[in-house]
């Protein structure tokens, strides 16, 4: 489908109460700030956020869970020294959180992208994260069989798009942000500008256009 | 002398081999960086998606969007090459690099790591890419204080503090002692301001000299 050049408020209309949504980012770096605004105003709740972190300071994610619209939360690190609103949400039981290691949750959801309908990983084996989790033993190592994590919705940040919907990204900005858009029904990318089509480098797309739906242009 | 921490940084920075690919965790580990020599050519990692990391950077210098595993804004080296998280850690659990260097809580005798939740029933559980690092890096090396601030060992029979990965930790350098951990048992390879017969009274594992 062709990729849908809007504004904010009207891309992340395509999220609804209950959803799962992806939201990339490693603290700051790659967070679709702005979508997560427009999130905000759009008003869902009830949702599952699936991201690295639980949110930084006070906008972005964290303001997205100080105004109680999240279920729960899916990441690998929660707790940071400037995650106090989601510390304060958890520690009076108001969200789920379900901890993830990094390299699973995004393999989980490289997975999903790619049809896989689970995976035997050694990440955790023996740990507590891991109890209750089917496992294997292959070549005298022990894997534990891993789900995909599917989101209703991606939003994520890269750097430049072209009109089709291919995207480049930017430093370490990158994080999660191939993987999530791969990994969802609806991929809603936040780039810095859109160009025409024809002048990214194709050899430098790293994100191809069909895993992006909607494009909204923030300048920075 | 016991050594400090700046010290500690020096030694494990001198022990990592020219040209390896290094992944330092959050912390402690991360002020190795600051000891390796360039002509070492030794490449680090992070596992939020950098091969070629610089240094840390002061906040007025910062691009946000080149950040390390703990957020800080650092540079890139020539020769840096990004890629996604699937990637990252990918090349972390297919055994491609070849040292980390972690904190932890405990180690095992048998080479256990206990490094991200205390488990006290308050405690917000956050594991980041610790486990994946446990299980991935060809050799694991644990950079910690030997004795807890109450002075309870942290190198133990084994760990009371939830894991973080089985039988992965190589080596553990601590302020008093550096330990070889493998299928000879723990073997002392080096002791700082303490003898061997000291340090095998006061830890509850049985020692060897290297």
């Amino acid at each position: 489908m062709r990729t849908t050049i809007t504004d904010a408020r009207e891309a992340v209309a395509a999220v609804k109460d209950g959803d799962t949504v992806l939201v990339g980012g490693f603290g700051m770096a790659g967070m679709p700030v702005e979508l997560i605004d427009a999130l905000i105003e759009h008003g869902a709740g009830d949702l599952t956020i699936v991201s690295n972190n639980a949110g930084n300071g006070d906008t972005g994610l964290a303001a997205l869970l100080a105004a109680g619209r999240v279920r729960k939360m899916i990441c690998s690190f929660p707790r940071q020294t400037d995650s106090w609103v989601f510390d304060g949400l958890y520690r009076a039981g108001k969200i789920e959180l379900e901890v993830v290691p990094q390299g699973n949750l995004a393999e989980r959801m490289r997975a999903a992208g790619a049809g896989i309908g689970a995976f035997f990983c050694p990440t955790g084996a023996g740990t507590m994260l891991t109890e209750g989790k089917e496992t294997r033993v292959i070549d005298g190592r022990e894997y534990v069989l891993e789900y995909p994590i599917h989101g209703d919705v991606a939003l994520i940040r890269a750097h430049v798009a072209d009109r089709l919907g291919n995207l480049v990204y930017r430093k370490t900005a990158r994080n999660f942000g191939p993987v999530m858009a791969t990994a969802a029904t609806v991929t809603v990318a936040q780039v810095s500008s859109i160009v025409e089509i024809g002048s990214l480098d194709p050899e430098c797309v790293v994100t191809p256009s069909i895993y992006v739906n909607t494009l909204v242009e923030v300048p920075r | 002398m016991s050594l400090d921490k700046e010290e500690l940084a020096r030694l494990v920075a001198g022990d990592i081999p020219p040209g390896a690919y290094v992944n330092l965790g959050i912390g402690q580990p991360t002020t190795i960086a600051r000891f390796l020599e360039p002509e070492s050519c030794v490449v680090l990692h992070t596992e939020n998606g950098m091969l070629g990391m610089g240094d840390v950077v002061p906040a007025d210098e910062a691009d946000w969007d080149l950040t390390n595993a703990g957020k800080q804004p650092v540079t890139e080296l020539p020769g840096a090459a990004y890629f996604h998280h699937a990637d990252s850690f990918a090349m972390m659990r297919g055994g491609h690099l070849d040292v980390c260097v972690m904190g932890a809580f405990q180690v095992s005798a048998a080479g256990d790591l206990a490094n991200w939740h205390t488990g006290a029933p308050d405690a917000i559980p956050a594991v980041g890419g610790a486990m994946d690092l446990a299980v991935g890096a060809k050799e694991v090396w644990v950079m910690m204080t030997l004795f807890t601030k109450q002075g309870q060992a942290k190198l133990v029979p084994e760990c009371t503090y939830p894991l973080t990965g089985k039988a992965c930790v190589t080596r553990v350098y601590t302020e008093l002692a550096t330990f070889h951990l493998g299928p000879s048992g723990v073997q002392v390879a080096q002791t700082f301001g303490i003898t061997f017969d000291e340090l095998a009274s006061r830890l509850d594992v049985p020692l060897s000299k290297v």
